[in-house]
């Protein structure tokens, strides 16, 4: 199915520009460990293990928002947006390229930001793990459709984050209640109801983000 | 087409009708409460000014929604002066609520009131669609983003009360009961009539700033045409 | 005047404020209206000057 083929060949471009510049993935790797290093001293003693769990998602969501900032701006500054949307492809297999190169990427810098924070803080269970590739998902969903307006527009840097964080309460109330709460099925089920509403939102309304 | 402006008086009438009617009510028609007393007034206002920011952002939505679908060309400019509109009543909701809670138990904000905090975040994201619009030149691109963030909003509605419901398991346990008062008849009579007023305030808000705005628009075509 | 009834008066006052606070930036784009009209018809009547002259 050429639709398939089309995100495939968009995100392996993505993966070798990365591979060649390796400029953000190292940031979000010395970004996250250094936020948890603030969190240590930012905890006072006698805090609960539950503030450390809370204060795990706040470091996913920055470390996520750092590479959200990057990720439209091969695109944006090379013009290379508007070429691929002359190509004879579905607009919505751009954003679905980028969710999975971001989504790649915040896997990577997981891989060695969990085990820290369990080395750091205290141990993380399964649930918080499935909590975290939920969460991951929601988040490059809609972080790589709001890069992508951001970054047409004048103070990208400074709008990404105003208009993600919004929409990432509800994650960060998934993600904490799953870490936190005995049985955290329920927030699970939020999550991925969460992720379900926004990506099919984000794939049926990108062809209005890059086109006129 | 008979021009917008024709309706505006009516409204603004019907407005000032609906408002000093629903004044009156509240202050010499509506009984008092036996618990909260004298600060149960400010429910009055404090609920039809929250709904009214909702119906503001709906209807700015569904303008969004004709904006990309059918293409109408004064879909964008209503659906950025619903928003605004919504925002400003937001405000209001917010600072009401929080007198209210003051009032009834003593602290100027509790993240137990599931509508306060549900509207700070909904307040949160629609100030970002400003910043959004204004970091963007004018033109279809504009629009498009406009339009389709205030899409997203509308989806955040239901996503947030959820997640905030579900949040007060391992936030705070509830030590404030926020549901609304009972109502007896002559309190809901009054309740419909404040948000009749508050609608029609709004919509009344609405049209004399999109007149503002298309009376902009015209003098400067009016004055490309003459320069 | 007991505590309760200061802050009943103090939201409907919010609620009175704000709506005022709009009339005055209306008021405010009216007179800037005004002015503008008046620069244009100013431009209007030059043209019409010169057309004819």
């Amino acid at each position: 199915m050429s639709y398939t083929r089309d995100v495939g060949a968009l995100a392996r471009k993505d993966f070798l520009l990365e591979l060649r510049a390796r400029d953000t993935l190292p940031a979000m790797l010395i970004f996250v460990i250094a936020t948890l290093v603030v969190f240590h001293f930012a905890l006072p003693a006698g805090s609960s293990d539950l503030a450390s769990n809370g204060l795990l998602w706040v470091a996913i969501l920055f470390t996520a928002l750092l590479g959200l900032g990057r990720s439209f701006v091969p695109e944006r500054e090379g013009g290379v947006l508007d070429g691929l949307v002359l190509a004879p492809c579905d607009r919505s297999a751009i954003w679905l390229a980028k969710s999975l190169a971001v989504l790649a990427f915040l896997g990577l810098v997981e891989l060695v930001a969990l085990p820290a924070f369990a080395i750091f803080f205290s141990g993380i269970d399964g649930t918080t793990i499935a909590a975290v590739v939920l969460a991951d998902l929601g988040i490059c969903a809609v972080g790589t459709f709001l890069a992508a307006m951001a970054s047409a527009g004048r103070a990208r840097e400074l709008l990404l984050p105003l208009l993600f964080l919004p929409l990432a309460i509800p994650i960060v109330v998934g993600g904490v209640g799953a870490s936190v709460v005995t049985n955290g099925g329920r927030y699970l089920a939020f999550l991925a109801l969460y992720d379900a509403v926004f990506a099919i939102i984000c794939w049926a309304s990108f062809e209005y983000v890059v086109t006129e | 087409m008979s021009s917008p402006n024709s309706r505006l008086p009516a409204l603004a009438a019907l407005a000032l009708g609906l408002v000093a009617a629903a004044t009156a009510l509240v202050f010499f028609f509506a009984p008092l409460d036996a618990d909260q007393g004298l600060s149960q007034k400010i429910f009055y206002f404090h609920v039809p000014i929250a709904l009214t920011a909702y119906a503001c952002f709906g209807w700015g939505a569904w303008k969004a929604l004709l904006h990309l679908w059918k293409r109408e060309p004064s879909a964008d400019l209503e659906s950025y002066v619903a928003i605004h509109q919504g925002v400003i009543f937001g405000a209001l909701t917010l600072l009401t609520g929080s007198i209210w809670a003051r009032a009834s138990w003593g602290v100027w904000w509790t993240w137990s009131s599931n509508q306060l905090v549900l509207f700070l975040v909904l307040f949160l994201f629609y100030c970002a669609y400003f910043m959004l619009r204004f970091s963007v030149d004018p033109g279809p691109q504009r629009a498009n983003f406009s339009a389709v963030y205030a899409l997203f909003g509308v989806a955040l509605i239901p996503v947030s009360f959820l997640a905030i419901r579900l949040a007060s398991d391992f936030i705070h346990p509830t030590v404030f009961t926020s549901a609304g008062p009972q109502m007896s008849g002559n309190m809901f009579f009054t309740f419909c009539v404040c948000l009749a007023a508050m609608l029609s305030l709004a919509a009344t808000l609405n049209a004399v700033e999109l007149s503002g705005k298309r009376l902009d628009a015209r003098l400067r075509e009016l004055r490309e045409a003459l320069a | 005047m007991s505590s309760g009834e200061k802050y009943v008066a103090a939201a409907y006052l919010v609620v009175f404020v704000g709506v005022l606070a709009y009339v005055l930036i209306i008021a405010t784009k009216l007179a800037r209206l005004e002015r503008e009209v008046g620069e244009l018809a100013e431009l209007a009547r030059r043209r019409k000057a010169e057309s004819l002259g």
